[in-house]
């Protein structure tokens, strides 16, 4: 029999009936289902991980949309993230904070080179994450994204571990240069033991317009000290303003992680730590005897 | 920007869709800061030729890109157009969206270049990019720049 590759194709797309193949995504779509029969309850609650770890480990949770999620991939890149943690101390820090970052550099006599600057957007899923620091150098405005899992990144450190009142800081590019100048040799500033990360409340005023984007019209950004804008401009705010977003419960559902899964995750997070711990202490005492 | 192009510019297109009945949707791109003839450009360092534009409100405008692209990026040579001349320079900064460990700056930078590639003025007070490094025959506009990012 000729092989006939449209009659091949369309079974594959289509099965034939008694061959039916449940594509991957529906499964993922189904899996924390209450329906769903083979689900195993609260043995994985009882071990939970702290709570702190979603925000701490940012970029170990997956992404939201269950179309892009592969689980496999995302185990093999955990795994891979705390193998290179092992090797480079990538600390807590939030948008807003001060960071140095070394980068390994070919062109300089001393093979390094660094950056200072503030935290002004944090993205990115496994592997990707990355960070994007702005600084105001020479009367000029700069922003480097780096990759936090690069292996040339060679030292990443926390000069002010500190919070703002938004999540993305792009409204600097706007404000006057002050707001985002940075010292190179700025000391870093450790917060006291056990003390919980403080958010800056700081308002920032901006420019005059014309700006790189209309920040009239985003009502999310609570950092924004706004000035006076002509009557016409705010005349479509009214159209746009959507007061019912705050409600909006399947909205949170679907941009955040279920705290079943999230608990799983940094489990093994906590595992790993808990190893290192361990075979550290082991060493030390080695080093004594 | 003419009155068209700040229409088209603004992302709040696609985040408020008119309610109004009977509108035509359009999508509009995100600004992608590409730097292509007629855009405006910065000069950087302290040539005569680089203060004067910038004093006399007519700013260095691209004229033509080489290369096949037609876009010009960091590194790249372009002809400007600034004091009734053509002058040749290198783009050394982007408002454009960088990939990792690119610095991106805020304003679009050039420096002035003559025919044998080198720079007519004698010092850049603005960071350049370290990437720029690799390039052999930017070697001249390196030694007079002062800091690297």
């Amino acid at each position: 029999m000729l092989f006939n590759p449209r009659a091949f194709y369309r079974s594959y797309d289509r099965p034939q009936k008694g061959h039916e193949k449940v594509p991957s995504w529906t499964i993922e779509k189904h899996r924390d289902s209450p329906l769903n029969a083979t689900r195993v309850e609260s043995e994985r609650l009882r071990h939970a991980a702290p709570t702190e770890f979603r925000y701490i480990f940012p970029e170990f949770l997956p992404h939201p949309d269950w179309k892009k999620r592969d689980r496999v991939a995302e185990k093999l890149q955990r795994r891979d993230m705390l193998r290179r943690r092992l090797v480079l101390d990538i600390p807590e820090f939030y948008v807003g904070s001060i960071l140095g970052v070394t980068v390994a550099d070919q062109h300089v006599p001393s093979k390094q080179s660094r950056f200072v600057g503030i935290c002004i957007h944090r993205d990115g899923h496994g592997l990707r994450a990355n960070f994007t620091l702005r600084n105001h150098i020479d009367g000029q405005g700069v922003e480097i994204k780096y990759d936090l899992y690069n292996p040339t990144l060679q030292n990443i450190e926390v000069l002010k571990l500190e919070k703002r009142l938004d999540e993305e800081l792009f409204y600097l590019r706007d404000a006057p240069a002050t707001h985002s100048t940075i010292t190179f040799d700025r000391k870093p500033e450790t917060l006291p033991l056990g003390a919980t990360v403080p958010v800056n409340m700081k308002k920032i005023p901006l420019n005059p317009p014309p700006w790189t984007q209309r920040w009239e019209k985003r009502e999310d950004l609570k950092g924004i000290d706004l000035p006076e804008l002509p009557e016409k401009r705010m005349r479509k705010l009214s159209q746009i303003v959507k007061p019912w977003e705050k409600y909006d419960l399947m909205k949170e559902y679907r941009k955040n992680i279920s705290e079943e899964e999230q608990n799983e995750i940094f489990k093994e997070v906590v595992q790993h730590h808990t190893r290192v711990e361990k075979k550290r202490h082991q060493e030390r005492l080695k080093r004594m005897t | 920007m003419s009155a068209v192009a700040r229409y088209f510019h603004s992302r709040a297109v696609t985040l408020g869709l008119c309610t109004r009945n009977n509108t035509r949707h359009f999508s509009t791109s995100l600004p992608l800061c590409e730097l292509r003839h007629m855009s405006r450009v910065n000069v950087v360092d302290n040539s005569d030729l680089g203060k004067n534009a910038k004093t006399s409100g007519k700013p260095a405008r691209i004229v033509h890109v080489y290369n096949k692209q037609g876009v010009a990026r960091i590194g790249d040579k372009v002809l400007l157009a600034l004091e009734k001349q053509k002058v040749k320079g290198i783009i050394v900064g982007c408002k454009q969206k960088q990939k990792h460990m690119i610095p991106k700056f805020d304003s679009n930078n050039v420096v002035l270049i003559d025919e044998e590639d080198t720079p007519m003025g004698s010092r850049i007070n603005v960071p350049i990019p370290s990437v720029l490094r690799k390039k052999e025959e930017l070697a001249k506009i390196l030694a007079i720049s002062s800091r690297f990012v």
